[in-house]
């Protein structure tokens, strides 16, 4: 029986001993022996495990060219003072986690980043939280890894000299989920990313793009949140996106839009809501688009669809509180707008089946005039205007007749 | 002066048409915002309705005014009055009343229903037309003696400002657009006190962004706080000139 009992103690004991002669884990702590995270990474073996301890840590330039996880416990600061990158990762499955990370110098010749990764899968990086760091997350020829729960905020204050938050160039099957991105150039930067999830992140106050996406096909992004970026979000030359339950709000001023879709094909834009952008969608060679079941609310312009746009499907959405609801820049329309709700119908409903009696031409005569000449804005809402305004919709002439909503609902959709 | 205009004002407060206009103000300024529940929508129909109406009352009331109350005004001759202070005390005391029917129709209303820096642009501004198109009013009904050929006159000074200008104003930007037109465009502005108050209540709302949109110097000019003091001088001095020009000549009329 005593035996036993002592063989119980044992057993921890000899496994903790195992365990620390081996580098399965390794302990960074200030004032001890092991105190340069360099050191720690030099030291541990595949597969370990480091721990960084409480304190700041004045590192940087730190490669990770073997599997293993890094691990800060009481958020460890990482600062590398105005210099260069912090982590470089050249190796699969590694895992870096509640670290702070910060102030890494602007640089012209070379996009520093905090955390960078090269050629690489299955890498996860959780639960982080940059700060001044000039790009934050960089990952490059990289696949199936993880980007979670960071929290990247930069100090840009013009387009020049600002890094992206999360930027990833050439990768698949990525995930993007619940980061926090601020004041950056771009927030979310994907150029020949595929196959990808970018999911409940909130990206606002950056000084170009929320979200810049180019030559990214077959990505979902959903439940994101896009508030006051200097020009919106930018979907450009990829095909099969779906983008569902996003909000794109508050995105004001010259040249801002709420999305900005340019060359993209097969989309799926569902349950977005519009709140507060100059231009809400811009699509500008946008083709076979579904835009279903969005609110568009109290934007200066809701939609502006240019003429080379094709077969794009725009169904039930409601457009309430906008000052001009849909713009064009051509006489025939290419694209199918249905039983959508439009604020600004002025038509009736005696057959109580909920759709208005006759169609509704959702483009504004001034709404055209400013788009070719912009000093024309002066007259808004002058009285001349918008009588001219409806005598243009009773009898059209300048906007195109065609693009109308045969089927206008007389009361709002409420989604869920 | 200050004895005459008091005795207009106390006539002019108890005459029902200033009472109705009064009373169609609050109640198309309350109805405003019930329907649209928005404060900013509701804002833009107000001003809508007051851009309209207001110079509307306002010159067609003043110049029929005045044409009634020339008896009167050719009784008070007689007496040892200077000209200057029977023509101003008329102008005071149309300035007075109208000025009171806009405050406790729209300025009060619009305060309690949406407390805001643009609700007080926009009373200003609704104000300032009053005082405005008085003063071409009775400009208007000094020169021309007939009645009805001073009504027209008058009317036709409503529908210029109010639609006429603007008309112009497209076509030139039609012709010249392809011109850097935007800085006079501004200075037209200044031509039409009533585009001029419209601009100067849209830039206090959302729309300002829109205008914004490729109009820099728009932007520029009417967001800053000495664009709007600009403004307002300007639209003081739209007051005035008629005003004075209206003394003027009312001093060397021969009656």
């Amino acid at each position: 029986m005593r035996i036993r009992l002592y063989f119980l103690f044992l057993v921890p004991l000899v496994s903790v001993l195992h365990f620390g002669l081996e580098a399965g884990s390794l302990h960074v702590r200030k004032g001890t022996q092991l105190d340069t995270i360099k050191e720690a990474i030099a030291l541990a073996g595949k597969g370990d495990t480091i721990f960084v301890h409480e304190g700041t840590y004045l590192e940087n330039q730190m490669e990770i060219n073997k599997p293993m996880a890094i691990i800060g416990v009481n958020k460890p600061v990482i600062d590398s003072q105005g210099g260069d990158e912090i982590f470089i990762v050249k190796a699969d499955q590694v895992l870096i986690q509640g670290l702070t990370l910060q102030n890494i110098g602007v640089s012209h010749l070379k996009d520093r980043a905090a955390i960078r990764v090269v050629e690489a899968r299955n890498v996860i990086i959780d639960n982080n939280l940059l700060l001044n760091t000039f790009f934050g997350i960089y990952l490059q020829n990289a696949s199936r890894c993880r980007v979670l729960n960071n929290t990247i905020r930069g100090e840009a204050y013009d387009e020049m000299n600002a890094g992206n938050a999360i930027h990833i160039w050439k990768g698949s099957q990525m995930e993007v989920i619940n980061n926090h991105l601020s004041q950056h150039r771009d927030g979310i930067y994907f150029e020949f990313v595929d196959q990808s999830l970018i999911r409940g992140n909130t990206s606002q106050d950056n000084m170009r793009y929320g979200l810049h996406f180019m030559f990214s096909n077959y990505d979902t992004y959903e439940k994101n949140i896009f508030r006051r970026n200097g020009a919106g979000v930018a979907v450009m030359f990829s095909k099969q996106i779906r983008m569902i339950k996003n909000t794109f709000e508050e995105n004001w001023g010259g040249s801002s839009y709420g999305i900005l879709l340019k060359e993209i094909s097969d989309g799926l834009m569902v349950q977005n809501t519009f709140i507060r952008n100059t231009i809400g969608v811009y699509a500008e060679g946008a083709n076979r688009i579904k835009i279903e079941k969005n609110d568009f609310i109290n934007n200066g312009k809701a939609m502006d669809i240019k003429g080379n746009c094709i077969d794009n499907e725009i169904l039930s959405n409601n457009f309430i509180g906008n000052t001009f609801e849909v713009l064009t820049n051509s006489r025939s329309n290419l694209n199918h707008f249905e039983g959508n709700y439009w604020a600004q119908y002025k038509g009736y409903d005696l057959n109580k089946d909920g759709i208005g009696d006759f169609p509704h031409r959702p483009v504004n005569l001034f709404a055209l005039i400013t788009d070719k000449i912009p000093a024309a804005n002066m007259l808004l809402h002058s009285f001349l205007v918008d009588a001219l305004d409806m005598a243009e919709r009773m009898f059209p002439e300048i906007i195109p007749e065609h693009l109308s909503d045969e089927r206008p609902r007389i009361k709002p959709y409420t989604y869920d | 002066m200050f004895k005459i205009a008091k005795f207009i004002i106390s006539d002019l407060i108890k005459n029902w048409i200033i009472l109705l206009y009064a009373f169609f103000l609050l109640l198309a300024t309350i109805g405003f915002f019930l329907l649209q529940g928005q404060g900013d929508k509701a804002i833009l129909g107000v001003l809508n309705l007051t851009l309209m109406l207001v110079p509307m009352i306002t010159v067609i009331f003043s110049t029929i005014y005045y044409y009634n109350m020339y008896e009167f005004m050719v009784l008070l001759m007689a007496q040892p009055l200077k000209r200057g202070s029977i023509i101003g005390s008329f102008y005071l005391g149309l300035l007075v009343s109208l000025g009171l029917a806009i405050v406790a129709g729209l300025g009060l209303p619009l305060w309690l229903m949406h407390p805001h820096w643009v609700s007080l642009v926009l009373s200003g501004v609704a104000l300032l037309l009053s005082g405005i198109f008085i003063g071409l009013a009775l400009l208007v009904a000094v020169w021309v003696r007939d009645k009805a050929r001073g009504m027209g006159f008058a009317l036709f000074l409503w529908v210029y400002f109010v639609l006429i200008f603007d008309g112009l104003v497209l076509l030139m930007m039609y012709n010249f657009s392809d011109y850097p037109i935007e800085k006079v465009v501004l200075y037209i502005t200044f031509l039409n006190p009533v585009d001029l108050g419209r601009i100067m209540v849209l830039m206090q709302t959302e729309a300002a962004a829109l205008m914004g949109y490729s109009g820099a110097i728009f932007q520029q000019f009417f967001s800053e706080w000495w664009g709007l003091i600009a403004s307002l001088l300007i639209m003081l001095a739209w007051a005035f000139i008629p005003v004075a020009f209206s003394f003027r000549m009312f001093r060397d009329k021969d009656l």
